[in-house]
């Protein structure tokens, strides 16, 4: 399992972090790789800390434990970094993406976080200008595809349009708006 | 062509129920096997299956439901989990007796007190000497694939048949799995035709007559007859599958076990865990292997003396406590399996991850350096020990 | 003494596969008070045929002609629902 990829999902309950990791989870098994998502089940409410999580892989994946030490971990509500150490068993070269309005810079001198690879993007903001809503997860996608390289970008966003046209078969403007969300936090995404 | 997708191990359950399209399913919701529950009865209200859904007031009244339904010579299926499973207990026995074959989609979570939604298997652990047969699945493929052979095992065997995932690990984590087509699984289960039904004015039958002194007994030797012959049948049924699926099931299953100087026995999805490190062990040339038992009951202790008698050290991982001072119930059974051999492998106990407790790659690790150190010194210096718990 | 059927011999689950079987068993031993029925009193209204929990009322033709001493347990129902003013059924020690 050494092409074994292991990801981290920071959000607050009822923002998404676990359909992300389904969403991710998806579009990975659409391109041929062996997924596992997995939500944390505690007695999390609206708004608490909560975590999900994926693994990727090409070769079938066996190993059904938690994940300690994630290569990459995706944070979608910034003010969590204040009440959760979300670098927690993330490696020096890990990649660490955050949702947020600030650079990446700005992130690691406010939050000391020594070492990784900080990209940040202001998903919330996309989501709002292209949904409608605060709904950071799916742009969060488009930004995680670039910030990893994980996955095809063009395959995803075909494979995520033909989703969305079946779920919003009466509401043209959330298929174009999600996809829109999508690429705007792909080439919005900023790294150090 | 089978096709590949991601479901959760409830989801997995779910979709195999559809396809197995039973008569009826009589069932009360419980974490964390609601959803099987929940996915199918939208089955059921979008016409997807023919089932009579019988939303019930309790576990024990869902059991009750299915045993009339059964005895009708329906097809019949329920759903439940932990104190769900509890609750079904008086009615479980009364499934065996009758001898019908009632499927449970099972998915194993902690007893309470203290109350726990996560997983363990006390719950299915609690009802091993019911009669019922029961499969584990190591993860969602399994769970799909051993619901579906469990009706066709419990009809042959006229045996009540519990098909288990583990809590939340499984039932709530997506995967990559494959599913058989719709025709394929009803060409495989075929039609159900019942011995003997409880409706038919031609051939009017009594269920549930009394017995006293003179034929308890005798009824009662030829229901463990019938758990006695139903191995054989479940590896008829498993070999079937295997062929359908091109995914092997036997009554249990052996990893890397050939030259395997020191092995794992496990149940479930903390299996796959061992693997990790059964394969990270034998890139350092250290013979490791891991023994998953599939088939928990009937009990495979022949074929798994056979097997485990030419392993030196031998851990035995439980996922439940029998509290009887004697270990889990795992170890208790392959210790009295394996008594009459004259030559014993080294065992030893751990009872691991009650309550959800997260079973991880350290915690086998450290399993395999406690074998090494029996195979080095020739001797156990604690028989049974609880992992990862707070010493 | 009649040679019972060994555990391979009965059918599975406890079944029992013959109609009717209950009248291989005789409940009339359990009587310690039984029923006598005068017909000359009867005036075959068949209360007692109604209400016998052991079918033990014997009718032809419209007409209560005897009781069933096989079955009847001697509950003293039959006398009981036998209209006071007609009293055709007495219930009588067993073992006088």
């Amino acid at each position: 399992m050494g092409n074994l990829v292991e990801i981290r999902w920071h959000g607050r309950g009822g923002q998404g972090a676990k359909t992300a990791a389904l969403l991710f989870a998806d579009a990975a098994l659409n391109e041929g790789k062996n997924v596992q998502a997995f939500p944390e089940y505690g007695p999390e409410r609206m708004g608490a800390p909560v975590q999900s999580f994926n693994r990727i892989s090409d070769d079938p994946i066996n190993i059904r434990c938690g994940i300690e030490s994630p290569q990459v971990v995706v944070v979608l509500d910034p003010t969590l970094m204040n009440i959760v150490d979300v670098t927690a068993g993330l490696p020096e070269d890990g990649i660490l993406l955050i949702n947020t309005s600030e650079e990446p810079s700005e992130v690691r001198k406010d939050k000391s976080v020594s070492g990784r690879r900080i990209f940040t993007v202001n998903a919330s903001l996309i989501s709002k200008e292209s949904i409608g809503r605060d709904i950071p997860n799916t742009p969060m996608l488009g930004a995680l595809i670039k910030a990893t390289g994980l996955i095809n970008y063009e395959r995803m966003l075909k494979d995520t349009k033909a989703k969305l046209e079946k779920k919003f078969k009466s509401k043209p403007e959330m298929i174009d708006g999600n996809i829109k969300a999508i690429q705007r936090a792909y080439e919005e995404v900023k790294s150090e | 062509m089978s096709k590949i997708v991601a479901k959760t191990g409830n989801e997995s359950m779910a979709e195999a129920m559809r396809q197995i399209n039973p008569d009826v399913v009589a069932a009360y919701p419980i974490t964390p096997s609601t959803e099987i529950v929940q996915i199918f009865s939208s089955y059921v209200a979008d016409g997807l299956v023919d089932t009579e859904f019988l939303a019930v007031e309790s576990e024990h009244s869902a059991m009750s439901a299915c045993i009339g339904s059964a005895a009708t010579g329906a097809r019949t299926m329920t759903c439940t989990a932990s104190q769900g499973l509890a609750l079904m207990w008086e009615m479980l026995y009364i499934a065996t007796g009758l001898r019908l074959p009632i499927v449970i989609a099972g998915v194993n979570r902690a007893l309470s007190a203290p109350i726990n939604i996560h997983c363990d298997h006390s719950d299915t652990m609690g009802i091993r000497d019911s009669g019922w047969i029961q499969i584990y699945s190591e993860n969602a493929q399994e769970g799909y694939d051993n619901l579906i052979q469990a009706v066709k095992i419990a009809e042959e065997c006229c045996l009540p048949a519990i098909v288990t995932t583990d809590g939340f690990i499984i039932s709530h984590g997506m995967e990559s799995m494959k599913l058989l087509e719709d025709k394929e699984v009803q060409d495989f289960i075929g039609d159900y035709k019942a011995p003997y039904t409880l409706i038919n004015p031609q051939k009017p039958i009594t269920v549930g007559a009394l017995d006293f002194t003179d034929y308890y007994f005798e009824h009662r030797r030829s229901t463990a007859e019938a758990v006695l012959q139903a191995k054989d049948k479940i590896i008829k049924v498993s070999q079937e599958y295997s062929h359908l699926s091109q995914r092997k099931y036997e009554l249990f299953e052996e990893y890397r076990l050939d030259d395997a100087q020191m092995a794992i026995v496990v149940l479930g999805s903390t299996a796959g865990t061992a693997k990790v490190v059964i394969d990270e062990l034998r890139s350092k040339g250290i013979k490791a292997g891991l023994l998953k038992i599939r088939v928990y009951r009937p009990f495979p202790a022949e074929e798994l003396a056979i097997v485990l008698s030419k392993i030196p050290a031998v851990a035995i991982l439980d996922r439940a406590d029998s509290l009887s001072t004697m270990g889990g119930p795992v170890f208790i059974d392959i210790k009295s399996a394996l008594y009459n051999l004259e030559k014993r492998s080294k065992l030893i106990n751990y009872i691991y991850g009650l309550g959800g407790r997260d079973t991880t790659l350290h915690h086998i690790r450290e399993v395999y350096q406690d074998l090494q150190n029996i195979l080095d010194t020739g001797k156990i210096a604690q028989s049974i020990k609880y992992l990862g718990v707070r010493e | 003494m009649k040679k019972l059927p060994n555990w391979k011999e009965l059918p599975m689950g406890g079944l029992i596969l013959e109609a009717g079987s209950a009248e291989n068993y005789k409940t009339g031993g359990w009587r310690s008070i039984k029923p006598i029925h005068d017909k000359d009193k009867c005036i075959n209204c068949l209360n007692c045929w109604i209400y016998c929990p052991d079918s033990s009322i014997i009718v032809e033709d419209g007409k209560v002609v005897g009781i069933n001493y096989e079955f009847c347990k001697g509950c003293g129902i039959c006398a009981h629902e036998c209209p006071p003013k007609v009293a055709a059924i007495s219930m009588v020690e067993e073992r006088r």
